[in-house]
């Protein structure tokens, strides 16, 4: 549950639900963030999940900070919404072309690449927060064995749809963006569609994500 | 009726759709976006009677050079802006927040701003660009918004339909201020900055660098020593949110942010200097000036006042 609400700036309430990313306080933040924008309260602009803080974000010329919080904490949603995330199935192919990190994961962690596959594809993963670039989901957690560091520089520019690890997360770039993540494959898939203008992302807060490994004819089939 | 419509001869910097921004998207990944100076944006709107948050051409620096094509239209630039109206070889130098005419073949070049970033271009009438996500507002990262989520093009035809019939003659006197104090919230993480660079954050100048657009200011100054974590468990920003690198220069989030960030924050622009602060140019300094949140809220109340002041002298 929340620990402590303060304000970041003039214009957001920053709610922290403490230190540690696991999926029970981030199941937390998200059960939060789901109330929160059914409740509609008056001025509120956004509300941004993460791992272990909820950020809600008003428009100062309708209401303040006092407001919102009293507001937010009156919100009474015991048993009101279970977290109820969908199951994502995501094709990546891993062919050397795409996997553009995987000697260095090899090195690194003196694994042989099919047993970083074999490792990578035999987990489910569970989406902790989505942005920072649209669309992008952070996922996790990675059997600990394929723990690895960022790139000590990082690639001004990664592939769009390339699948990046770090530490015990993975993620989807959905737009070709700078970046230092080792890079294991490509997916076909858009996870961000910009000619959706309903839903353009395929993967939200607190869904869960099976990837499974498809050839380099099926990764061309799925383009065409 | 034949089309009307601007061809564009030269894109300028950064020219793109906005309008008063998206809401409610942070959570997948998609900033506010909108027109970064939104006093000069409401300011455009009004002078040209349209919507409030109807869609304007925001550009930075550099201006477009359009050639018009069509009936008659009104339109004002806002912004501390340089620019010329050429007319069957006549040049007109431009007045900003006024309405001017523009008349089939004249060439409207939106030379630059003075000493200042953005300038903004209404017309008495409505571009025919398309919506996204409830908002016109181009957002170049995510390629979404009007014109396909693109800066101006060179040579590209911008469609204008719905013509006003009437027109005033709006105008008003209106100087934008330039300021360098920048008034800034302590932000969560403060305390994991050294009692040194706590101080200077708020004593020293920093000069805002060429690494500046949409998404952020990047400043350079001195380096702000972090004594708990350089990274944190990445989570929201919010406009204005001030982080500090692991190499200690500050970095400050601004329309087109990134939606979430793994840097510590060690404050927040508070909400009425926001406009002033993303039209200073790089090359300048700033200074930071600590203030607590009553006096914030007052402040906003005040520049809200001050907005509508402004609105209800144009005539």
């Amino acid at each position: 549950m929340i620990k402590n609400i303060s304000n970041l700036g003039d214009a957001a309430l920053y709610c922290d639900f403490g230190n540690d990313v696991n999926r029970e306080i981030n199941l937390n933040v998200i059960q939060f963030f789901k109330n929160i924008k059914k409740s509609n309260i008056p001025g509120i602009t956004n509300i941004t999940p993460s791992y272990n803080k909820l950020i809600i974000s008003f428009d100062l010329s309708i209401t303040n900070f006092d407001k919102i919080k009293t507001e937010v904490e009156q919100l009474n949603f015991k048993n009101e919404i279970v977290n109820e995330g969908n199951l994502i199935k995501i094709p990546v192919c891993c062919d050397n072309d795409f996997a553009l990190d995987i000697k260095r994961l090899e090195k690194l962690l003196n694994l042989e690449k099919e047993e970083i596959y074999k490792k990578f594809f035999s987990k489910k993963y569970y989406c902790y927060m989505t942005g920072f670039i649209a669309g992008m989901p952070f996922l996790g957690d990675l059997n600990d064995s394929l723990y690895a560091r960022r790139l000590d520089t990082p690639r001004v520019k990664v592939p769009k749809n390339s699948i990046g690890l770090t530490e015990q997360f993975c993620n989807i770039y959905t737009f070709e963006s700078p970046g230092g993540w080792n890079i294991i494959g490509k997916t076909p898939l858009d996870i961000f569609d910009n000619k959706n203008n309903t839903s353009p992302n395929l993967i939200n807060p607190g869904d869960t994500i099976s990837f499974f490994q498809i050839s380099k004819s099926e990764f061309e089939k799925k383009y065409g | 009726m034949a089309e009307n419509y601007f061809e564009v001869l030269r894109p300028g910097i950064n020219t793109t759709f906005q309008d008063n921004g998206r809401k409610n998207y942070y959570h997948i990944g998609i900033p506010f976006s909108g027109a970064m100076d939104n006093r000069n944006f409401v300011i455009a709107n009004a002078i040209s009677n349209n919507k409030k948050n109807s869609p304007v051409i925001e550009f930075a620096l550099q201006g477009p050079k359009l050639r018009y094509k069509g009936d008659k239209v009104y339109f004002n630039v806002t912004g501390d802006v340089n620019f010329q109206i050429l007319r069957k070889n006549k040049i007109e130098e431009g007045v900003c927040y006024q309405n001017l005419v523009l008349e089939n073949n004249d060439c409207l070049d939106l030379i630059s701003t003075n000493r200042s970033v953005y300038g903004y271009l209404s017309i008495n009438a409505s571009f025919k660009i398309d919506f996204y996500l409830d908002s016109y507002s181009v957002n170049t990262k995510a390629e979404i918004g009007a014109n396909n989520g693109k800066i101006l093009q060179k040579n590209q035809i911008i469609k204008i339909e719905n013509i006003a019939k009437k027109y005033s003659l709006n105008k008003f006197d209106y100087i934008n201020s330039k300021i360098e104090n920048i008034r800034v919230i302590k932000g969560p993480h403060f305390d994991y900055f050294s009692k040194t660079a706590k101080e200077l954050f708020f004593k020293e100048k920093f000069r805002i660098t060429k690494l500046t657009d949409r998404m952020g200011i990047r400043l350079d100054g001195p380096k702000i020593e972090n004594i708990k974590y350089t990274n944190i468990k990445s989570e929201g920003l919010v406009k204005g949110t001030i982080q500090i690198t692991a190499d200690g220069d500050p970095i400050v989030m601004l329309s087109d942010h990134g939606t979430i960030g793994g840097y510590p924050k060690i404050g927040v622009v508070i909400s009425a200097d926001y406009d002033k602060l993303v039209q200073i140019p790089p090359g300048s300094k700033i200074k930071f000036k600590e203030i607590n949140l009553k006096d914030a809220e007052t402040i906003y109340k005040l520049y809200e006042m001050e907005t509508r002041n402004l609105i209800s002298k144009i005539k």
